[in-house]
């Protein structure tokens, strides 16, 4: 049949727009795998590989958690926003098949990219907010609120 | 005939659609045809591919049948570096898209490979690209940074392919009567596209002496319109940019980014993302995140492409054929 294998998708802004057919969309499974090397971290940061851990405990994506340990899994960071009090040393462990950062937007801290089961941290001295995102994946964010203690 | 109906009503809608019909590429491709702004693209099997046209009334592989005319490649997202199920072996899917290009029927002026050339850009991954693209039949090749070409900053990028570009990486050149724009919109990037003030300015300048009947193209990684904000494809600042290519009368913005062919027309300006030889990515919001897609096996290699774009001429526009990596 003419067209068999062809899908068009909700015109984007009212004009005409055309994609091509995936045969199967959806995210790819993240699996484990050996760690594969670490990576270097600004002066108050350090990235060590450990063995995956089970993803935090999800919650809504603009919920605070008071927590010092963020997930990096299916392509998000897990609690997305957290709190902490200054001080804090925050762990992130990269779980993901992919590779990933953790790069504050304004630029004053960011891993190397991360292979499968290798963690990242940062110790945050200054109370305010960190949004951060994955310079790999930049639609990927996040948030560190360090209270004022 | 469910979604080619569908198909045929969107278009109509839309204002665009002239003309399909069936036509047997390598036996197992159909085709339907539209036209907008002066571009012709060619549908099939779920990449757009060169098929005959009512237009321009030839058959399939018409790409050496039309010897006038600037013809040049798009290449793009080959993501050298990526370990994943989605692609084993993007190095080698690379190498086929290459191959691809170099048994064109017809030399491409030159080639464009529009960013994410590597995955995580270290040096090894960028020398690599640099070798690989070496290898291309062409007189020229011309690159723009994808966001996973500076993922620790510019300076990797530019070490290996900054010669003769400015700022971060953007430049323009001239060729057939056309003038075209290379640009960097990963600077800085947070989630959109963004080109910057500085890069601005420069677009600005560069078109500023130009005749408005001069064709110009674009090349930038992420598309230069809003196809899915949630997963950063769109260019924050790219309206700025456009503004200053209003007075023309054809304007081509030819991207990548999003691995998969998505094409609109707004008043002077065509937009087009082409495919990938890497991996798939979903259809936007089709999935929680724009993560790399694992395919049935066998199937990976009908959604790896590469793109023919050939000039018709003055009011003519410009053919775009996309096709499978063999």
């Amino acid at each position: 049949m003419v067209l068999a294998h062809l899908r068009l998708p909700a015109l984007v802004a009212g004009t005409l727009a055309a994609t091509a057919t995936l045969a199967a969309c959806g995210t790819s499974a993240s699996t484990a795998s050996s760690p594969a090397g670490s990576a270097a971290g600004a002066s108050s940061s350090t990235s060590t590989m450990t063995m995956p851990v089970p993803a935090s405990t999800a919650s809504a994506p603009s919920a605070p958690v008071a927590t010092d340990h963020v997930s990096i899994a299916a392509f998000a960071f897990g609690p997305t926003t957290i709190t902490v009090k200054p001080g804090t040393t925050v762990t992130w462990t990269q779980q993901d098949e992919d590779q990933h950062t953790v790069t504050a937007n304004d630029g004053s801290f960011t891993s190397s990219p991360l292979v499968t089961g290798t963690t990242y941290t940062h110790t945050f001295t200054a109370p305010g907010t960190y949004a951060y995102h994955c310079s790999i994946h930049p639609f990927m964010h996040g948030t560190v609120v360090v209270t004022n203690g | 005939m469910a979604e080619r109906g569908d198909l045929m009503t969107r278009l109509d809608e839309a204002g665009q659609a002239l003309v399909d019909r069936e036509v047997d590429r390598r036996g197992f491709l159909k085709c339907a045809s539209w036209v907008g702004a002066g571009t012709i693209w060619t549908v099939s099997g779920g990449l757009v591919a060169a098929c005959g046209t009512a237009l321009s009334g030839q058959g399939a592989g018409s790409a050496t049948s039309t010897p006038s005319g600037l013809y040049f490649v798009q290449i793009s997202d080959s993501h050298i570096g990526f370990q994943g199920t989605a692609n084993p072996d993007v190095l080698g899917s690379f190498s086929k898209a290459i191959a691809d290009v170099n048994a064109l029927p017809q030399r491409p002026a030159f080639v464009i490979h529009t960013g994410d050339l590597t995955h995580t850009s270290t040096a090894e991954q960028f020398n690599t690209v640099k070798d690989l693209l070496g290898t291309l039949k062409t007189p020229k090749v011309v690159v723009v940074p994808g966001e996973h070409d500076t993922v620790m900053g510019p300076k990797p990028y530019l070490d290996v392919f900054g010669a003769g570009s400015q700022g971060d990486g953007w430049s323009s050149f001239d060729m057939g009567g056309i003038h075209f724009l290379l640009l960097n919109n990963v600077v800085d990037v947070v989630n959109l596209g963004h080109l910057g003030t500085a890069q601005l300015e420069f677009i600005e300048k560069d078109v500023a002496n130009l005749r408005s009947d001069t064709p110009i193209v674009v090349f930038a990684h992420i598309p230069m319109w809003t196809i899915y904000e949630k997963w950063g494809w769109g260019t924050d600042d790219a309206a700025q940019a456009l503004s200053y290519l209003k007075r023309f009368a054809s304007v081509t913005v030819l991207n990548g980014h999003i691995h998969q062919v998505m094409s609109k027309v707004e008043g002077n300006i065509t937009f087009s993302t082409v495919s990938t030889t890497a991996y798939p990515l979903p259809a936007p919001g089709t999935a929680p995140a724009p993560a790399p897609v694992t395919l049935p096996a066998g199937k990976l290699a009908d959604i790896l492409g590469i793109r023919e774009v050939r000039y018709r001429g003055a009011g003519r526009g410009f053919r775009l054929t996309d096709d499978h990596v063999s």
